[in-house]
């Protein structure tokens, strides 16, 4: 691998008011501006305090069971023929996914905000079910925005939801999924300001939800580093990890950004590929516009309409994506990438039998991107794939492309 | 003098409240809405607010966000909405338009291009819904320039300090929002409207008007009676619904949606 050559844009961001460079930012109807502001400053307070992520390791360690494995793969290496493979096990998470590394501070700060209804989007369900459990766990009231579309398709996550005690509404408008659901949310806040803490899954929306999803998630990348430095005896080579909205990958990459020998690699849904525009892929082919809440690149049309996404991985299936992405595009400091459908099929039914791990859809992105990056690798280098999830979830819709009758 | 503001001084001067109609530029298709806007005018219309479809509408509620379906369904774009405010003022070179939406559609056509094009076709405000005042110094200096009016919402939640610097950055009017909710929500609380309102009166000489919620006579005259002028959307756009796209509507369908702005104007006309 060759050096890597990028802008040392410093890193730190957001700034005060939630830029990250020109993306980011604060872009809500006014009545939801003073929610928005009060939540950055309780955030900034509590961030400085030590008893809250005392707090929150602690459900980590108890109540998630982290720290998460990092695996060495050994069998996918030699399939792969280079660099050694690691993976970091968020699978293997309660609730299987890193979604709920995010829910669980998110959740505790509503807590100490004095909100007592929760409300949470969700596409594929994992971030919902991940809303919807800590709600269980807290004692607080749970309504999952859900695309009337991703309803149907997801009918064991809504029923998990359901039995999780949370409210699941199926959103009827625009396109009918996760971006549409977004939308809803945001409207059920506007109405519902007073009482209501909105738990975005993702390094999306207006400032602060980008800085403290990522915070929440960066467990992922320091715990990598530590373990990295007692497996290995130093930092891994590359790091790839799926990019839907972005949080599992800016929580892998955040710690590791001033560490210019590491190389990383978003990977982006493909879909059915880049040409055919039936993808969600807006680093790989969009460009920077605003959408919910902050300014980033996003897949509009010439008129400046939300186009709609493909992907088979609903949790990928998402026209924007985090502004710190977008940031560290421009700046090369991250490499984005895309794999397609059929890329990530194939990735999954690999891991699936060399490793015996079902990986979900969205981290068999990852896994494809990883295959062949590790291939062009010398066997002394090594590759750390972020396993954000499991496949569980996914079995039906993997049964239903192949064809098989369950 | 701007359009805005000579509407608005006029108004004032003969202790008359202001009507501002809201409709979707497009829905359900543009030479629909050019024979909605003149037939507004005839019902009594001072100043027409006409949104931008944009395919994600979050700060809408159902009635709006349908009207908005309807417009993208036909196609209508930023450049169309632009298009029929020109053809507009071929005939109302008078009435102020003040084009109201979501940033994205603008920041895909540019700033520079777009400004141009309001400023040729005869656009008299912009209200850009998710776009704060401190987000917003490029196109705000530009349209200023352009002499063009910026106008931004002011909410219940909004906090005195912030009701300051929307003040600082508004011309043509201050639109207050008259309850937490999208559009088209109900309970609007009287009380607290007017004390939000007499909050605005003491920052700024500007008119205020109220949106949101606002649905007939009486709603109509309630407003009116704590400001300077009433915004009424959903109730409009609801009606609205009822066209067919590529139909013509006939004068006894305009006559029919536009009649909740007659019987508003009516309702404001004779406040006690």
């Amino acid at each position: 691998m060759a050096k890597i050559e990028f802008e040392d844009i410093g890193f730190d961001g957001p700034d005060s008011k939630g830029h990250f460079g020109p993306y980011g930012g604060i872009f809500v109807g006014e009545t939801l501006i003073a929610a928005v502001e009060e939540l950055a400053e309780v955030y900034a307070e509590l961030s400085k305090d030590p008893a809250f992520w005392e707090e929150y390791n602690y459900e980590l360690k108890h109540y998630v069971g982290r720290p998460s494995p990092l695996y060495h793969a050994q069998r996918l290496t030699e399939h792969a023929g280079g660099a050694q493979i690691y993976l970091k096990r968020e699978d293997l998470n309660h609730t299987g996914a890193h979604k709920v590394n995010n829910t669980i501070g998110q959740a505790l700060l509503a807590k100490r905000m004095g909100k007592t209804r929760l409300i949470a989007e969700t596409g594929a369900g994992q971030h919902g079910v991940a809303s919807a459990t800590v709600a269980a766990r807290l004692g607080l009231e749970c309504h999952v925005y859900m695309g009337a579309e991703d309803v149907v398709r997801q009918a064991p996550n809504v029923y998990r939801m359901k039995l999780l005690g949370a409210n699941v509404i199926a959103v009827e408008s625009g396109s009918r999924t996760l971006k549409d659901a977004m939308n809803e949310a945001l409207r059920d806040w506007a109405t519902n300001v007073d009482d209501t803490y909105y738990i975005i899954g993702t390094v999306a929306g207006p400032h602060p939800y980008p800085q403290l999803v990522r915070d929440f998630q960066c467990i992922i990348g320091r715990e990598t580093k530590e373990q990295s430095l007692e497996q290995i005896g130093r930092l891994p080579d590359a790091l790839v990890a799926c990019v839907g909205g972005g949080s599992n990958a800016i929580g892998m990459f955040h710690p590791f950004l001033k560490d210019s020998d590491v190389a990383m690699y978003g990977v982006e849904a493909g879909g059915h590929g880049i040409e055919t525009n039936e993808h969600a892929a807006p680093l790989c082919a969009g460009k920077p516009g605003v959408l919910h809440g902050n300014r980033t690149y996003l897949m509009s049309d010439p008129a400046g309409q939300i186009m709609e996404t493909h992907s088979v991985s609903a949790g990928l299936d998402y026209p924007g994506v985090g502004p710190e992405h977008s940031w560290l595009k421009d700046s090369k400091r991250v490499n984005y990438v895309s794999a397609t459908d059929k890329e990530a099929m194939d990735a999954f039914h690999k891991l699936t039998s060399l490793e015996g791990i079902i990986p979900a859809l969205e981290s068999s992105h990852a896994v494809a991107y990883a295959l062949q990056l590790a291939a062009g690798m010398s066997a002394d280098q090594h590759v750390v794939i972020n396993l954000s999830g499991r496949g569980d979830k996914d079995i039906e819709t993997v049964a239903r492309i192949e064809g098989i009758k369950l | 003098m701007s359009r805005i503001q000579k509407v608005c001084e006029q108004a004032a001067s003969q202790s008359r409240k202001l009507l501002v109609p809201y409709i979707v530029a497009g829905d359900p298709d543009t030479d629909a809405s050019l024979a909605l806007m003149h037939e507004l005018v005839v019902s009594g219309a001072d100043i027409i607010e006409l949104g931008i479809p944009f395919s994600d509408p979050s700060s809408d509620g159902p009635v709006i966000q349908r009207g908005v379906e309807r417009a993208l369904a036909g196609g209508t774009t930023l450049a169309d909405t632009l298009q029929l405010v020109a053809r507009f003022r071929e005939q109302d070179d008078s009435t102020p338009i003040v084009l109201m939406g979501y940033l994205n559609p603008i920041e895909i056509m540019g700033y520079e291009a777009f400004v141009k094009a309001a400023l040729e076709v005869g656009i008299d405000g912009v209200l850009t819904v998710d776009m704060p005042p401190a987000e917003s110094s490029t196109l705000h200096t530009m349209l200023r320039a352009a002499d063009i009016d910026t106008i931004y919402l002011v909410a219940p939640t909004t906090t005195p300090a912030r009701a300051k610097s929307i003040v600082e950055h508004s011309s043509g009017y201050l639109y207050y929002v008259s309850l937490k909710g999208v559009t088209g929500a109900a309970l609007i609380d009287h009380e607290s409207v007017a004390t939000k309102i007499a909050e605005l009166r003491a920052l700024s000489a500007l008119p205020v008007m109220i949106g949101f919620g606002i649905k007939d006579g009486p709603s109509a005259a309630a407003m009116a009676k704590l400001a300077d002028g009433v915004i009424i959307g959903s109730a409009l756009v609801e009606r609205i619904a009822t066209l067919t796209r590529g139909e013509l509507p006939t004068t006894a369908q305009l006559r029919e949606i536009t009649d909740v702005i007659a019987v508003a104007r009516q309702a404001i006309d004779t406040l006690e």
